[in-house]
């Protein structure tokens, strides 16, 4: 039992590494909020948004969250299920620009 | 690792056979494993309500508040834009620096130090849910309702309700969580098995919380 116990206490990473993601998260969320700050506005300002907000879910799950140190089989089974709402949001994507769409020439006010 | 007589058995009986297998599929506690997959399927919720929002966003036909200014607060006479959700989105990255350092005092062994740190991310959480009150309460004033406000179009109160609301009960369930937690170290429950492993656990549904929040500030309250 003792082995089985010890089998996954080799996860220890050393402190600095989260102190520099904490760095980074903090840096990456005044960037974002400077971007409303700024005023920055259309295609600049989404992606710039998108942009950090992907960065700083990549560094809290693979580092805080440790899944950068999990083995392929935990990593598989729940990064990919997600994915599958690419296709959600795609298919809604279509729907609300279609009920716009009705609203504008069935609903508006001449 | 499938025997020659679990390939005999067919059907139903084969789908025990082989489900029930003796195998493990993942090399980490059950535990862990189990809270992976609970924030998995939480991950489904919370795309559902920001899926609904981009859906009523998009198809809107009035004007969407500017956030910006729906969220601004005045400080010396100025107003800030997005001031206090600024403030919110900090408190929530230090909360998740202070819980990533617990999970490595836990592995570490050292249950006071662990059991601090845990209390002080719930103490920041509470602070967050403090705030967003301090926001609700704001909002409500001012007249924003679930079916309508002064700002424009009338599904934006839905939309920050429920969304914001969601959360801040994940936020709320997590400080009560930590600190359970962080109590039953203190009193040395998993002194015994000499395994802190549900500093992690804990951990990884804090930083779920984070997350989720990572989501919210970008989509809802930048956009």
């Amino acid at each position: 039992m003792a082995a089985d116990i010890n089998k996954h206490a080799h996860q220890e990473h050393p402190l600095a590494l989260y102190l520099k993601v904490w760095c980074l998260l903090f840096i990456l969320s005044s960037l974002s909020y400077l971007v409303d700050y700024m005023h920055l506005q259309g295609l600049l300002r989404w992606t710039l948004i998108l942009g950090f907000m992907f960065l700083k879910v990549a560094l809290i799950i693979s580092v805080f969250m440790h899944m950068m140190w999990e083995r392929m089989a935990l990593i598989c089974a729940i990064l990919i299920p997600p994915l599958s709402l690419s296709f959600f949001i795609g298919i809604m994507l279509l729907e609300s620009n279609y009920t716009l769409l009705s609203r504008l020439t069935f609903f508006s006010q001449p | 690792m499938r025997s020659e007589q679990g390939d005999t058995e067919v059907g139903l009986k084969g789908l025990v056979k082989d489900w029930s297998g003796d195998k493990e599929a993942f090399d980490v506690p059950w535990g862990k494993a189990m809270m992976w997959i609970f924030l998995l399927s939480d991950t489904f919720v919370f795309s559902c309500f920001l899926i609904g929002y981009m859906v009523v966003r998009m198809s809107a036909v009035d004007a969407w508040p500017l956030p910006s200014e729906v969220f601004a607060l005045e400080i010396g006479g100025q107003p800030i834009p997005l001031v206090l959700i600024a403030i919110m989105t900090f408190i929530l990255i230090t909360s998740s620096g202070t819980m990533a350092m617990a999970v490595n005092y836990g592995y570490r062994k050292d249950k006071k130090k662990a059991a601090s740190l845990m209390l002080l991310t719930a103490a920041l959480g509470l602070c967050f849910v403090g705030m967003q009150a301090f926001e609700w309460s704001k909002l409500i004033a001012e007249g924003v309702r679930p079916w309508s406000n002064p700002f424009g179009a009338a599904q934006f109160g839905a939309v920050f309700f429920m969304i914001t609301g969601f959360h801040g009960l994940h936020v709320s369930i997590g400080v009560i969580y930590l600190s359970l937690v962080a109590i039953k170290i203190l009193k040395g429950h998993y002194a015994a098995q000499g395994n802190y492993e549900i500093v992690e656990i804990t951990g990884l549904y804090w930083h779920f919380v984070d997350l989720v929040w990572v989501f919210i500030f970008a989509l809802f309250y930048l956009w």
